[in-house]
């Protein structure tokens, strides 16, 4: 009997529940074996590039903050970045504004990665590890909640300085946490490292090659679990990250497992930042002294009438800006975000390309999973760490 | 005949028990969609989680629309999403329900663009609406609990589930 | 190699191509002319290792001539270096060559820029709608696009 090889071609997604949002892949399979995978995505192109050409640059930090949803402060802290560099007052951004935004990007780190952790374990079928990611997740968010009013839209940072300072008595509680952080990734570690099904789920599943991964673009863990050693952090550093000492995590085994350790890692790097930020952290002014962009502290808003009137302006007509362009990447917790700004010396942006880091690693997927089992499609998505809202934009 | 037919099963005391024995069983065991559309899911998922732990009020996520009973729609809804929603809700069985979450569910929210629908109810008949950008999940359960207080005000629900009739839909 | 070494090579190479080059902010820009963009990537990729494109996008400048812009963001993950190159490309037909042969990450940034804009890559191995419906009709992130699209009025209430 002639062996029937035809291969079937399934729909996975936008309804799935571990495509992590609403990501849907054609895969064509040949028995369990996937021949191809076709990811499509645009489910969630929600225009916030061309919406950002009609609103002010003041009025776009909201919507960064709904790009890439787990980690907002990190696309603030992109933007605002991007903007200040613009006005070229970068150099002028107070110290403690640069320490608390350092404090705020490193705890949405860890906010994203325990989001991540916790869906690629559910994914693979460990339920226990969601609980107690999102228990930590839930100490995060009220901190979120402390500085900026919000459990997840922050909308925190401001050109040229924070929306507010941090709130009494928070200093202490972002270090208790963040002291607690080695402990809480030993515990999920012990559930998962040596755990065999993990193992045999995540080992020597989704590889792929420093050279194909510089050559698709991936970046962030996913390019340093294939030992490419780079981070933005270190290399590029922006907001005063040169002045912390931390370990860029390392691995050389492109397959899930070691992307997961990657990750892990960096959680604990991340609660070193924030525990040597916390020391450095001293009182200061948290507006940079520029009347014509940033708005003036509230306190001289009624007391003198120039800055009544910088306050005005700012707020109904927003700030201008000279023409030109420049752009200006951080470290998400996903890769290097970006934003290409150009300038026409209006209030609004003329164009705002944002480079999202999901976007750029899902196009690999494809590559990870050809030619490997169906199952592994599972573990390959979750590894990646994609979030839908930065994709589509 | 010249009888015309009964639309509910009557109000005499079976009949009214029977439904609520129906509403109490439907209440208490809403069953929504695992459904996540943007970031509004992810407080869903944190409701669900340990700390507001939905599963203590009967609530428990289902991944197949067939098994679900109500549908929360918690994210942006844009256009090219219309028709996967409409099928999904189309698969679900009756009687079935549908949360809007959030500003982007219920209106559209901040994003005003070619691309996205302004609000779900542009499709779906939508029993609660939520505000929030996202709702806290403080927000999201009470949404719920609305949901439970209409399905429990409902009447000739076991009338309809026999074929009699339609259900009558009070005010909570 | 500083950005000007650099971009003084790149001159010597491709005299006719250069059109200008801009410094702002520290960040430089070099504006080609589109005819050679992939033998001008493919050196700036083998001679100066500029071995992520971090960024392909489209700019419309509706109103100017040539209408559209394509701009690279390079960067050189050994010297953590930086460059942006542009090219121009006019509103009738507009295309380019595609450069995903050169770096495999342009594949989705063209189809994207091609969605978005309308701007053609030619011998792009699989160039279709990628955010947008398959069936959508016209390119939203064109200046003369209405934000809230070609068949809603607009709402009234505010400025923007
Ligand atoms: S309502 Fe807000 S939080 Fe919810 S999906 Fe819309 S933008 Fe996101």
């Amino acid at each position: 009997m002639a062996a029937n090889t035809e291969t079937m071609t399934i729909n996975m997604g936008p309804q799935h529940p571990s495509t992590h949002g609403v990501l849907q892949l054609i895969l064509e399979l040949d028995g369990e074996i996937v021949v191809k995978a076709t990811p499509h995505i645009g489910f969630l192109h929600r225009g916030i590039e061309k919406l950002s050409e009609h609103r002010t640059y003041h009025q776009t930090i909201p919507l960064t903050d709904r790009l890439d949803y787990l980690a907002p402060m990190s696309n603030n802290l992109g933007y605002v970045l991007a903007v200040e560099k613009l006005l070229g007052i970068t150099d002028e951004i107070p110290e403690r504004v640069q320490r608390i935004r350092v404090i705020m990007t490193e705890l949405t780190r860890l906010k994203s990665h325990l989001v991540w952790l916790a869906c690629h374990a559910l994914d693979i079928g460990a339920m226990t590890v969601f609980l107690y990611c999102f228990r930590e997740r839930e100490c995060i968010t009220d901190i979120y909640e402390k500085v900026s009013g919000a459990r997840m839209t922050s909308n925190y940072f401001r050109v040229g300085g924070l929306a507010d300072d941090l709130p009494d008595g928070l200093e202490g509680e972002i270090r208790t946490f963040a002291e607690s952080i080695p402990a809480h990734v030993e515990e999920y570690e012990g559930l998962l490292t040596g755990n065999r099904i993990w193992q045999k789920r995540t080992i020597g599943v989704g590889e792929i090659s420093a050279e194909a991964a510089i050559d698709i673009g991936i970046t962030g863990p996913a390019l340093r679990a294939t030992g490419v050693d780079w981070d933005l952090r270190r290399d590029n550093p922006y907001s005063g990250y040169d002045d912390y000492e931390f370990e860029v995590p390392v691995r050389k085994g492109c397959d899930t497992f070691d992307r997961y350790r990657v990750r892990l890692d960096e959680m604990r790097q991340s609660a070193l930042i924030i525990i040597q930020a916390l020391d450095k952290l001293k009182p200061g002014p948290i507006l940079a002294d520029c009347p014509k962009v940033v708005l003036p502290p509230k306190k001289d808003v009624v007391n003198n009438i120039e800055s009544l009137i910088h306050h005005f302006k700012i707020v109904t007509e927003g700030f201008k800006t000279e023409p030109g362009e420049i752009y200006q990447s951080v470290e998400a917790p996903k890769g290097e975000l970006g934003f290409y700004l150009i300038a026409d010396g209006s209030a609004y942006p003329f164009r705002m390309k944002i480079r999202p880091p999901s976007f750029v690693n899902l196009q690999g997927l494809p590559q990870m999973v050809e030619g490997k089992l169906l199952a592994d499609v599972i573990a390959v998505i979750g590894t990646l760490d994609i979030v839908l809202g930065e994709i589509d934009r | 005949m010249g009888v015309e037919q009964p639309k509910t099963l009557g109000s005499g005391f079976v009949t009214t028990s029977l439904d609520k024995l129906v509403n109490w069983s439907r209440a208490s065991s809403m069953w929504p969609l695992t459904f996540g559309l943007a970031c509004c899911a992810i407080e869903m998922m944190a409701t669900g989680a340990a700390r507001f732990d939905l599963d203590r009020m009967g609530i428990l996520f289902r991944a197949s629309p067939r098994q679900a009973d109500v549908i929360i729609i918690a994210g942006t809804v844009t256009k090219k999403m219309v028709p996967v929603i409409k099928t999904v809700y189309e698969q679900m069985p009756e009687p079935r329900y549908v949360i809007a979450m959030g500003a982007c569910a219920s209106s559209g929210g901040i994003f005003d663009t070619y691309s996205t629908v302004q609000g779900v109810d542009e499709f779906l008949p939508v029993d609660v609406y939520i505000p929030g950008c996202p709702p806290r999940p403080e927000g999201l359960l009470y949404g719920l609990m609305k949901l439970q207080d209409k399905i429990r005000a409902e009447r000739n629900t076991f009338g309809a589930a026999i074929g009699v009739g339609d259900v009558v839909h009070n005010k909570a | 190699m500083s950005d000007q070494v650099i971009v003084e090579k790149l001159k010597e190479k491709f005299s006719s191509e250069v059109l200008n080059i801009v410094e702002f902010r520290g960040e430089t820009t070099v504006t080609v002319k589109k005819e050679q963009i992939v033998d001008i990537c493919t050196f700036m990729r083998d001679d100066f290792g500029y071995n992520l494109l971090c960024d392909l996008c489209g700019v419309d400048y509706l109103g100017k001539a040539p209408r559209f812009m394509v701009v690279y963001n390079l960067y050189n993950i050994t010297t953590k270096q930086r460059i942006r190159i542009k090219a121009p490309v006019e509103e009738q037909d507009a295309n380019i060559d595609t450069v995903s042969t050169v770096w495999g990450t342009a594949n989705w940034h063209e189809r994207e820029c091609w969605d978005l804009l309308g701007i053609k890559f030619n011998n792009h191995p699989d160039l279709r709608r990628i955010l947008m419906p398959a069936d959508w009709e016209g390119h939203p992130l064109r200046k003369d696009y209405p934000l809230q699209g070609p068949d809603r009025e607009p709402y009234k209430g505010r400025l923007s």
